[in-house]
């Protein structure tokens, strides 16, 4: 499934890198700690988090994810809007706690394990 | 002249894509019981050239704008697109890989063909050879993007250098505390180890090993350094920095074990799984420590890809 369609499916809000919603997700990986996302995220994945600073975008650019889901209704931090932007990395924004997102998701056919 | 490499690599495509990637989700769509005069409106309206016909959810026939201009000459807009239609639709899969595709509008030469899902039979969109071309050139787009042209410069980099041992040899400063501007080496290392020309599953574990590296330099010292030295075989990461050391090795490197004051752990850093990330990836890690001095990290990552 693209990040296109999961956009809309789940109504998010796209702050950064809209054009760069073509990509085709692998699965998803949901966590608050970034060690943890680099450890076990997969390529392309899209990555659910409340986390809202900006080296959630480093993570994103050094594991290749696919776009990073910011749950709860909580805003991303100026800078991490422009560090997504030039990494080309999509941020979406939800209303949505993560439980919920995760759930859609795999619903909508979005593999926990790749 | 076209390259022979070009030639592969979207031949290659051709196999990776399938006919879902490329498709038209938002298909128009007719009726039997339209006349050819409302096929005319909707293919002028949409500026497209032909279109399935559809009654419920099953695809009955095809009808193009070459049977709406003999209708034309013969005068008989208003007879019925089931009269006009063709109805031997020849048709694709949505999961079918594009070179099926490819073959199948070679071979019979229509201008569009419309997609189906495998088990119901029902209309999900179409395929036309612009969204073929359209799709493939994307996708290269994607691929090569401007790092490309870089890259191939790059990755002939040992090839052109003469010597019995070479190594290129990358330094980073690392700010301590400074959590606007971790990540950014590791960012760097990764970037230029990509436009070198490294396998992308090794230069990811060169990158994750030196994001954790980074990310303790941050968070527990004032500041220190991060070296990659690259070798035609392999990359050695060294972090060194002049921080408050570590005191027991051996339980800082149990996954889940941190030290990290918790307004940094609220941020999502020092989830205690840094070294031991680092370990993982690295086919050789050595780490000393003297408590009031600093800590010294070095990781090797061999070039071939692990598990050949």
């Amino acid at each position: 499934m693209k990040l296109q369609e999961i956009v809309k499916e789940l109504g998010l809000a796209v702050r950064c890198a809209a054009h760069n919603l073509d990509k085709q997700v692998s699965g998803g990986y949901a966590s608050d700690l970034l060690s943890d996302v680099m450890a076990n995220s997969k390529k392309d994945n899209i990555w659910i988090t409340l986390q809202i600073h900006q080296n959630i975008v480093a993570v994103a650019s050094l594991k290749d994810l696919a776009g990073i889901i910011i749950v709860n209704g909580r805003e991303p931090e100026e800078e991490a809007l422009k560090k997504a932007e030039e990494e080309n990395i999509p941020i979406m924004l939800t209303k949505l706690p993560t439980f919920e997102v995760a759930g859609r998701l795999y619903k909508l056919g979005i593999p926990g394990k790749v | 002249m076209v390259q022979d490499k070009e030639i592969t690599r979207v031949q290659e495509l051709t196999y990776e894509l399938k006919v879902k990637d490329l498709m038209t989700t938002d298909v128009a769509t007719v009726s039997p019981k339209d006349t050819m005069n409302e096929l005319r409106k909707i293919l002028r309206i949409r500026r497209i050239s032909g279109t399935p016909v559809v009654e419920g959810n099953q695809l009955v026939g095809i009808v193009s704008i070459e049977d709406l201009i003999k209708c034309l000459a013969d005068g008989a807009m208003d007879a019925s697109i089931e009269e006009k239609m063709c109805k031997e639709v020849e048709t694709l899969y949505a999961d079918e890989s594009l070179v099926h595709a490819v073959s199948k509008f070679n071979r019979y030469g229509f201008g569009r063909l419309p997609v189906i899902e495998r088990d119901q039979g029902k209309l999900v969109g179409i395929l036309t050879k612009g969204d073929i071309i359209r799709g493939l050139l994307k996708k290269l787009e994607i691929e090569y993007h401007e790092e490309e042209i870089h890259r191939y410069r790059a990755s002939h980099i040992f090839e052109d250098i003469v010597a019995d041992k070479t190594s290129l040899h990358f330094q980073y400063n690392i700010v301590g505390q400074d959590f606007n501007r971790a990540g950014e080496s590791a960012s760097g290392l990764r970037k230029t180890l990509s436009r070198l020309g490294f396998p992308p599953q090794m230069v990811r574990r060169v990158a994750i090993a030196a994001y954790e590296a980074e990310m303790n330099i941050v968070i527990f010292t004032n500041g220190g350094q991060i070296s990659a030295r690259v070798q035609p075989e392999l990359i050695k990461i060294e972090a060194s920095d002049t921080g408050p050391g570590i005191p027991d090795i051996e339980r800082a490197m149990q996954p889940g074990f941190s030290t990290a004051p918790e307004w940094v752990q609220e941020l999502g850093f020092g989830a205690g799984m840094g070294l031991s990330n680092i370990k993982k990836c690295a086919d050789k890690m050595i780490l000393t420590s003297q408590v009031g001095k600093g800590t010294e990290l070095k990781a090797t990552i061999y070039i071939k890809e692990r598990g050949n």
